[in-house]
């Protein structure tokens, strides 16, 4: 076997790729019945909506995305700090305080997503500007409030544009690292 | 398939990683390297760092890669992050102890210690290793992640070019080279950093550089990266009706970059912090450096504010309230590494060398003057010659002001105008220009000549009657004058050399950059002036055949350039049987 697989597929199944069946034999978990959903990388957002197989990823169990969700934590808690700063309290701190931890705990989080996620809007478009929901929409991409009446095309207001991942180059995980150690505890001799 | 092109940036603080065919452009390639423990990402930049730890400091099977099994050493990112935590374990800037002659760059000094006791023992015997070993590491990393990703292209059969400083003298050239052969590269071609970047310049500008370039042009090529800085001159001419580009001058080797500059800005917020109390540990220090370099890139660009906030967190898990805060301004910014790393200085500007204090500890040595325009002005002083066009590179000369600075300077002392070259990414080009001057080297697009940046010497004895307490003066025989070129050799005319068959002979051996007048067989004195001394070169004549121990062989000197850039000297017996190589010698000199 590759040593990459070994790396790859926790990421793959964390974001619900689908892993290639060649590789899905080889790999060190086991890949059960996985969505036949393309890699968001390879769909241009242009045919999105069209060409999307109606069927949509069965639940599938939590342990399989443990390890890769653990990884995702240790990279925002080094780069960021982002474990401390959700669990230190907040209350009676002031503003500034806290506003000087969160410029920090932005970069970090900033560098990490642009290392490794390339992110775009689902629907490029100034929020509060009035849109026209096409005929055959995906619910998963738009979410409706309100009353919609009769067949699309509808016409609203877009409140958020959404976040849709178009390129996932995440870290390669190796084997038989204990991951549920997100930072080590420090010890300077 | 035909032949791919590999270009290596070797650098001291990051290297990269380029890619070309026939068809193909240069293009730059990701790096895999481990990025956290057990986690590999890829990234643009292999910093060049190793980490040697114990298995108690790290776990070999975090550093494991996606080509190998659990490691006992890293390189890259991971090592240099995880290495400032351990720095009695962590190679740095093994590029600049590879051209330190104060040591020998095969034996296996590194982590470097120097005097400090305490650091031998904290180190328990762990590993050490050479200059070229570390080099060699880096350059490996690199060669399995080529052969990782191109399985039917296994890097030991591509043309490899790896670049040096153009500062780097025949010996360091050497090095390299035995590096990338202990790397498993196999078809390695050396290439100038400073022509690397001229040659990406050319590959991004197509056709177009020959509208912006025209005869009679001499373009400055201004290298500033993290640890060191490079100078040099090509001179455009005009061949047969064509553009030709000749490399016509490189500067010295400064150890002196950008690095240098976060660490100045880190000192002074670090005063201010003490003013008001506040205390940073060795991993805070680290982060302020960090800031401030993010502080420096913000401060320095176009439209600056006027002020940027440094924040320093806590080293606890409580972050709030733990926190240092701290600015730093655009007129610190401004006053510190505008004005004092590119002060406003004449065209006659000297470098300020401080005397060495007399006993010193062997180290690399840094550049006492931390003024680059000092150290630029006294290039260009120095060959005459001033620029009619700028083309930067390195990290720190993505900042506006200190193009701006360069620039003006450079226009006030040629009293004309000076333009600036639009070249790569400065962080790529010199890898993407070594690919690309693969391509070139297979006929595609202008080459840059220039031929052997120095002229080198070899040390023979006057015959003088010995006068007590006096070394006998040592004449510097020119034996491959300046602007050799790759694949030219060059015979000695009749000199009277000789090698005693079963002995080493060992011949103290020179250079110069700014003697291009020495022919081959020129002899100068040795102290005069340009001219430095670098490892002697030496070679044993083992008896066999006809030749008995002791027996004296007279000998003319060869020098020859080979096709991979390096310089090699012959002897050769003037009876026609036999010739020897002689060999760098790069032991610890006394």
């Amino acid at each position: 076997m590759h040593p990459w697989l070994a790396f790859i597929c926790f990421w793959k199944i964390l974001f619900g790729k689908k892993v290639p069946a060649e590789l899905a034999i080889a790999a060190p978990v086991p890949a059960p019945a996985l969505p036949p959903a393309k890699p968001a990388a390879e769909k241009p957002a242009a045919e999105r909506p069209a060409d999307k197989p109606i069927e949509k990823p069965k639940v599938s169990a939590g342990a399989q995305h443990r390890e890769g969700a653990l990884a995702l934590l240790a990279i925002l808690q080094r780069e960021a700090r982002f474990v401390d700063f959700v669990r230190d309290s907040v209350d009676g701190a002031s503003d500034a305080d806290i506003g000087a931890v969160a410029r920090e705990i932005h970069r970090g989080c900033s560098k990490v997503i642009d290392q490794y996620l390339k992110l775009e809007p689902v629907m490029p478009g100034d929020e509060g500007a009035a849109v026209t929901i096409p005929k055959g929409f995906d619910p998963a991409e738009v979410r409706l409030s309100g009353e919609a009446k009769g067949d699309a095309p509808y016409r609203g207001t877009l409140r958020h544009h959404g976040w849709r991942v178009v390129d996932a180059k995440l870290p390669a995980l190796a084997e038989g690292v204990d991951r549920t150690v997100i930072a080590p505890a420090e010890v300077e001799l | 398939m035909t032949t791919k092109i590999i270009g290596i940036d070797l650098g001291t603080t990051n290297s990269a990683l380029a890619a070309a065919g026939d068809d193909e452009p240069a293009h730059a390639l990701a790096i895999p390297q481990v990025v956290g423990p057990g986690e590999v990402a890829e990234q643009a930049t292999l910093p060049s760092f190793l980490l040697l730890p114990s298995d108690q400091e790290v776990a070999p099977l975090q550093l494991q890669l996606p080509w190998s099994g659990p490691l006992r050493y890293c390189v890259g990112t991971f090592a240099r992050d995880r290495g400032a935590e351990l720095p009695h374990r962590l190679v740095s800037s093994a590029k600049s102890w590879l051209c330190n002659p104060a040591i020998d760059r095969t034996a296996q000094v590194l982590p470097f210690r120097g005097a400090q006791r305490e650091l031998e023992e904290a180190m328990q015997g762990g590993e050490r290793v050479s200059p070229v070993n570390a080099s060699a590491r880096y350059l490996a990393h690199l060669r399995a992640a080529w052969d990782d990703a191109h399985e039917d292209a296994p890097a030991d059969e591509q043309d490899v070019l790896v670049t040096v400083p153009a500062s780097f003298d025949a010996v360091a050239r050497e090095l390299t080279v035995v590096a990338a052969r202990e790397a498993g590269f196999a078809k390695i071609t050396l290439l100038e950093e400073p022509q690397a970047a001229f040659y990406a310049y050319l590959a991004a500008r197509g056709d177009a550089w020959r509208r912006e370039l025209a005869p009679g042009d001499v373009v400055l090529v201004c290298d500033v990266g993290g640890g060191t800085t490079d100078f040099s001159l090509i001179e455009v001419a005009e061949d047969a009706g064509n553009l030709a580009l000749e490399r016509v001058a490189v500067g010295d080797h400064i150890l002196l970059g950008g690095d240098n500059m976060d660490l100045a800005l880190a000192a002074v917020v670090q005063r201010e912090l003490g003013s008001t109390g506040s205390r940073l540990d060795a991993m805070q220090q680290r982060a302020l450096v960090h800031a401030c370099r993010r502080a420096k890139e913000t401060l320095l660009g176009d439209g600056a504010p006027d002020k940027v906030p440094v924040a320093i967190l806590g080293r606890g898990s409580k972050l709030i309230g733990g926190t240092i805060k701290a600015e730093v301004t655009r007129a610190q910014a401004e006053a510190l590494l505008v004005d004092g790393f590119f002060p406003s200085v004449g065209a006659g500007a000297k470098v300020e060398r401080r005397r060495a204090a007399g006993l010193r500890e062997l180290g690399l040595p840094y550049a006492h003057d931390p003024a680059m325009t000092r150290h630029l002005a006294e290039f260009l002083a120095r060959f005459g010659r001033m620029p009619t066009a700028v083309l930067f590179n390195g990290g720190v000369m993505k900042a506006d002001r200190l193009r701006a600075r360069v620039v003006e300077l450079v226009r006030a002392w040629a009293g004309r105008d000076v333009r600036v070259l639009e070249g790569a990414d400065p962080d790529l080009a010199v890898a993407l220009g070594a690919a690309h001057y693969g391509q070139v080297r297979r006929g595609r697009g202008v080459r840059i000549r220039g031929g052997t940046a120095r002229a080198y010497y070899i040390g023979i004895e006057s015959a003088m009657p010995a006068i007590p307490g006096f070394a006998p003066p040592v004449k510097a025989l020119c034996v491959a004058p300046q602007g050799l070129e790759e694949g030219q050799s060059v015979e000695l005319p009749d000199d009277e050399l000789g090698l005693v068959v079963g002995e080493t002979a060992t011949f103290r051996f020179f250079a110069a950059a700014t003697r291009k007048a020495d022919a081959a067989g020129a002899l100068i004195d040795a102290d005069a002036d340009g001219i430095a001394e670098l490892d002697p070169v030496e070679k044993t004549v083992e008896a066999e055949g006809e030749r008995k121990p002791g027996e004296l062989v007279a000998v003319r000197l060869e020098s020859h350039v080979t096709e991979v850039g390096t310089l090699e000297l012959w002897c050769v017996a003037r009876d026609g049987r036999g010739r020897w190589k002689l060999e760098y010698s790069v032991r610890e000199r006394e």
